[in-house]
């Protein structure tokens, strides 16, 4: 069993390729259900293959085309990088599932099944950043990524999205730019790209005192592409726009997943390329530590003035990103492990808020936070999950957004004291501003409306949304709860890496 | 000095190409400008890519004569990525011109600044 499941990470990234083209002939409804399918198979594999590299306690290198390094190419996993992949295509399955509503609405009828083809692609891509151990697959994966994150956005055919969509390849081509001309750089200066090699050669070429300059603007450029990718202050300005006009499962998928991907590629750079040691050296950390404070809480006062519920959360997303970064920042071990908690709470608490937020908005029509007044009481179920979400992203005790605030305070007391306290007084202050605007909201939601039409909403009118949103805060809760098994789990993958 | 720059003058077009098209892409406001901003940065990343892949006085990758020494020969992987390089940077820009058609069609415009005030515009005829 072991030995059959080394091959399951090939097989689930050749498989989401064989759905996505399939997916293009297929009608609506088969589309559909083939992704889903997909989701959930590629959920199952990545879950098994996690548990037998936990019960291994190592990490596998996967040769694809029999060459070993230096030439040929390869996938490595340890415990991390399947879990992250399991976790990723269950998301996305459960956007998929919960934002149907949405896209049967917003999308033109005949062309729906192009959304799986793009949704399959992008879980192609985020299953290839998780596992690919060479740097070129993954800058033409990125690309990928950004092509059919593109695609599931202006397929909705309005002119804002068409607007947004523009922003964001614009922002997006930036990143790919930086990322790829880091990438020539360090090609030139080591003569790799496949991570074991790389790591070697910076090694020694760090050791030895020659082309400091050339490595520091690789590394730069690199850090900083991803950066822009995924939506690091200052670079945020696409996400409201991008978020805020893109259809449910677009926005959940592109914000719980796509920028994840990039973090979780960055984070497999920063200890397979460049090492821990001379990444933190380098003071490239500092960097992405001052950038994540100011993102924590400008992205916050932006959505303290935002009136239109998504673009809100958009701007909450910046901050949120703003979080990951600072985690990275902060430290090498309990930081980047605090930074892996939060990336996964905020992919599982996004998806919740968008496509609660969704519901509530097709159930009064409104979308600022003043005129969703009441919305909770016509929508029970997608007023409880849309509170659930904002507690956690608050950080509520009992919800992951608690545990991750937590454990973040954890890293900075053990920084030195230059870390520590600007990472505990911004922490304190992005939370109350989080609780000012995520307050504002749920007290909108739940005060009674002035409409005399109170028809509810019941479960059954919508079961996949039921399905997807009580899932979502179940695990939410269960992993605020019982946040232990989670937290070693990554800790022993982070030492893996 | 002088020599110095003269030697690695590839690198330093590559990296003023580079800057030329980052800035067009990022502040210019006209459509087609960004893209062909987007595409000269592209390019100078592949001249750069490709200037590494070439060392005076060794071959083209292929054996002949029976000289299978490989310090004879230059690394033929640098010019397999500057293919796949090219082939995503056509991608893209076929991306990026099918939005500016949809974006023109509608707004008439190309000027990215004028879009966004029409489509504020829009939002608040809308409320």
């Amino acid at each position: 069993m072991s030995f059959a499941s080394f091959n399951f990470p090939l097989f689930s990234i050749i498989l989401a390729l064989v759905c996505s083209a399939v997916s293009s002939v297929l009608r609506r409804k088969a589309a559909r259900i083939l992704s889903l399918c997909l989701c959930l198979t590629v959920a199952v594999l990545s879950f098994t293959l996690c548990s037998v590299c936990v019960r291994m306690g190592g990490r596998m290198d996967f040769l694809m085309g029999h060459y070993p390094h230096p030439w040929g190419n390869e996938l490595r996993f340890g415990p991390l990088e399947p879990f992250f992949a399991g976790m990723f295509s269950l998301i996305m399955l459960l956007s998929i599932l919960g934002g149907e509503q949405q896209l049967l609405r917003d999308l033109p009828m005949q062309r729906q099944n192009y959304y799986y083809v793009m949704t399959d692609l992008i879980l192609v891509s985020i299953l290839a950043l998780c596992y690919s151990n060479d740097l070129f697959t993954g800058y033409v994966f990125i690309e990928i990524c950004t092509i059919s994150s593109c695609g599931i956005l202006m397929i909705r055919e309005i002119d804002r999205t068409t607007l947004a969509s523009v922003r964001y390849m614009i922002f997006s081509l930036i990143g790919s730019g930086l990322f790829l001309l880091g990438l020539i750089l360090l090609y030139g200066i080591t003569g790799h790209l496949l991570m074991p090699n790389l790591l070697d050669s910076v090694r020694s070429v760090w050791a030895s005192g020659g082309y400091r300059l050339p490595l520091l603007s690789s590394a730069a450029l690199i850090t900083i592409g991803l950066g822009v990718k995924s939506g690091l202050f200052p670079f945020h300005y696409w996400m409201p726009d991008t978020y805020g006009a893109a259809t449910a499962s677009s926005s959940a998928i592109l914000s719980g997943l796509v920028s994840k991907g990039y973090i979780f590629f960055l984070i497999k750079i920063v200890h397979r390329v460049f090492g821990v040691e001379m990444f933190y050296a380098s003071g490239i950390a500092n960097i992405l530590f001052v950038l994540g404070l100011a993102g924590m809480v400008v992205g916050s006062v932006y959505a303290m003035r935002e009136e239109n519920i998504f673009r809100m959360i958009a701007f909450s997303s910046a901050a949120q990103i703003g979080y990951i970064y600072m985690g990275i920042g902060i430290s090498p071990q309990l930081g980047i492990t605090a930074c892996m908690f939060h990336m996964l709470a905020h992919a599982v608490t996004k998806p919740m808020l968008f496509l609660s937020a969704a519901q509530l908005q097709s159930c009064t029509g409104k979308r600022t936070v003043k005129e969703l007044r009441g919305s909770a009481r016509k929508h029970p179920l997608a007023g409880a999950v849309f509170i659930v979400g904002s507690l956690s992203m608050i950080g509520f005790p009992a919800t992951m957004g608690f545990v991750c605030k937590y454990y973040f305070a954890v890293a900075a007391f053990a920084a030195s004291a230059g870390r520590m306290i600007p990472a505990l007084i911004i922490l304190a202050l992005s939370t109350c501003l989080n609780a000012v605007y995520f307050g504002r909201s749920i007290i909108s939601v739940l005060t009674p409306g002035t409409d005399a039409d109170l028809r509810r909403v019941r479960v059954r009118d919508n079961v996949p949304f039921a399905v997807s949103g009580i899932m979502l805060s179940a695990l939410n809760l269960l992993w605020g709860l019982n946040p232990k098994f989670l937290y070693n789990l990554i800790d022993l993958g982070r030492e893996l890496l | 000095m002088m020599e110095r720059i003269w030697d690695e003058r590839i690198q330093i077009v590559a990296v003023i190409l580079f800057t030329i098209g980052f800035c067009t892409l990022l502040v210019h406001k006209n459509l087609l400008k960004k893209i062909i901003g987007l595409n000269i940065m592209d390019t100078a990343s592949y001249l750069l890519l490709t200037s590494m892949g070439y060392v005076e006085g060794r071959l083209a990758p292929i054996i002949r004569g029976g000289n299978t020494d490989p310090s004879a020969y230059v690394n033929p992987l640098p010019a397999g990525l500057v293919l796949t390089g090219i082939v995503v940077s056509v991608s893209v820009t076929a991306l990026l011109l099918a939005l500016t058609i949809r974006l023109y069609r509608h707004y008439h415009s190309l000027d990215l600044d004028k879009i966004y005030e029409l489509a504020a515009k829009e939002d608040q005829n809308e409320r």
